[in-house]
């Protein structure tokens, strides 16, 4: 019995300390991110490959999303005679939560685990070690830029997600099922507000934050072999998926 | 001088170093030797604090660097160059991008003297035409010798070789041998060299210090150390199986 309470305490000791170091390893990002001097050049690298990089994919995911929503939204309008409401339905939904969640999604997919595997595989083959020996700290090297990056970036694809998704909403809604283009944009004045791009805006900074310290923590502290570094790429996935998710909840009930 | 003192290791229940007690003589080469696993690497981190001790103190010019503040401590790492065990160099840059990071990170060095010094290094090492190469595009020894340039960039007054010799074959291993026996008499470092290629690396060191069972068994030059009548040095030097090191 005493032992088992003892293995029950270290678990817990070692989840807390583990928690304790990715809070501190946070913290450190986001201090050495706005401590002199700027790595412009690697802030600039980073939009391209969390930003340009990922456009494509985020692009053709809200293409497809907001077609999705313009078939099930006409569907379930249809009931109550209220498909003129389509545009005003899509857009609300991109906006305020379908925008930013996918679209982090994207991200984590695309650029995330790659950062993960990226600084995994530095741990393993020393790289890190001898960014520290250089006396260059590898975190204002490395996550510092990924965040700024991530927090300019982010915002900019959710937009594009946004609008490609309206798009497809428009072609399905308007072209596909007869719906008058006029009160599909009518519809969709109306109903949006400037609260609901602005929350659509901070939840899209904050995914972008969540994505950029999680991937990079585990990719900083993976085990230093092959499956170390597949274990951490498979975890900042999975963990930047549930941490989306919580904070869009808790969002979602601050900024309703 | 670097000083280590009664330094303790350990890596969750295993302990790898267990009271070491070590002086490295300033502008000399000391090798420190012993089986694998048995803590050298673990040692050769502890003197420019990539790893921190358990107990202990490593202090470099009478200053214990284990309790030191990061701004403190990276002014002390800028004193060192490193050679690690697989060079690393940093594969999303060209060999002469490697060897300039540190110039162009730490110093405000103009990139017209940046190159220059860049260049001559990559000279000195032997890979004056392979700067435009990506580190996946070089053998094991060139990844070495351009581990051993980006090392010495900063004129450090301490340079840790972590097996430089691994995984090389014996001209390659006796040719960074002779390369780190020429650069240390053309800049006079303090080297400390972790391997356990011997006799060869005898001839590059003045003193040798062997590990075995977490603490240092002997350190003497090489001519003494491999006289020793110490059955540890003596099992090691032979390569016996039978004896005081436990053989799995």
């Amino acid at each position: 019995m005493i032992s088992f309470l003892g293995r029950v305490g270290r678990f817990a000791q070692e989840q807390i300390a583990g928690m304790g170091r990715m809070f501190s390893f946070f913290m450190s990002s986001i201090f050495l991110a706005f401590r002199p001097p700027a790595k412009i050049y690697l802030i600039i690298y980073h939009i391209k490959t969390i930003g340009v990089d990922s456009l494509s994919v985020v692009a053709l995911s809200g293409f497809f999303t907001g077609m999705v929503m313009g078939f099930q939204g006409y569907y379930s309008l249809r009931k109550f005679n209220a498909e003129s409401w389509l545009g005003s339905v899509t857009a609300l939904g991109l906006l305020r939560e379908l925008g930013p969640v996918l679209s982090a999604f994207m991200v984590t997919g695309r650029t995330g685990s790659a950062m993960a595997a990226e600084l995994g595989t530095m741990r393993a083959t020393e790289q890190l070690d001898a960014l520290d020996s250089m006396a260059i700290n590898p975190i204002k090297y490395l996550v510092s830029p990924r965040i700024i990056a991530s927090l300019i970036a982010m915002p900019l694809l959710t937009a594009i997600f946004d609008v490609v998704g309206i798009f497809g909403s428009y072609l399905v809604g308007v072209t596909l099922l007869g719906v008058s283009s006029g009160s599909f944009f009518a519809g969709m004045e109306n109903a949006i507000v400037f609260h609901d791009v602005y929350s659509g805006f901070i939840k899209s900074i904050s995914f972008g934050l969540i994505i950029t310290w999680i991937c990079c923590y585990k990719g900083f502290h993976a085990p230093p072999m092959a499956t170390g570094v597949s274990q951490a790429t498979t975890e900042s996935v999975v963990l930047s998926f549930v941490f989306i998710l919580v904070w869009d909840y808790f969002l979602t009930s601050i900024m309703l | 001088m670097i000083r280590v003192t009664n330094l303790y290791k350990s890596f969750r229940s295993q302990q790898v170093l267990k009271g070491v007690n070590l002086e490295f003589a300033t502008g000399k080469i000391t090798t420190i030797v012993g089986t694998s696993g048995c803590g050298k690497t673990v040692l050769l981190k502890h003197l420019n604090a990539l790893f921190l001790p358990d107990s202990g103190e490593v202090s470099i010019n009478g200053v214990d660097i284990t309790q030191l503040r990061q701004d403190d401590l990276y002014e002390i790492r800028s004193k060192f160059g490193v050679l690690f065990q697989g060079a690393a160099l940093l594969d999303s840059m060209t060999v002469f991008d490697n060897v300039a990071f540190p110039l162009r990170e730490k110093t405000k060095t103009s990139e017209s003297d940046v190159k220059k010094k860049v260049d001559e290094r990559l000279e000195q090492v032997g890979l004056g035409a392979m700067g435009g190469k990506f580190p996946a595009e070089l053998s094991g020894g060139m990844k070495k010798r351009a581990g051993l340039a980006r090392a010495l960039i900063m004129d450090p007054e301490i340079v840790l070789f972590d097996e430089p010799t691994t995984g090389l074959d014996p001209v390659l291993a006796t040719s960074i041998h002779q390369l780190i026996a020429r650069t240390h008499a053309a800049f006079g470092f303090t080297g400390v060299v972790v391997s356990h290629t011997i006799p060869q690396v005898f001839e590059i060191s003045d003193y040798v210090a062997m590990l075995a069972g977490g603490v240092i068994e002997e350190i003497s030059p090489p001519a003494v150390f491999s006289k020793s009548q110490n059955p540890v040095v003596q099992q090691f030097i032979h390569g016996r199986t039978e004896g005081p090191i436990h053989v799995l």
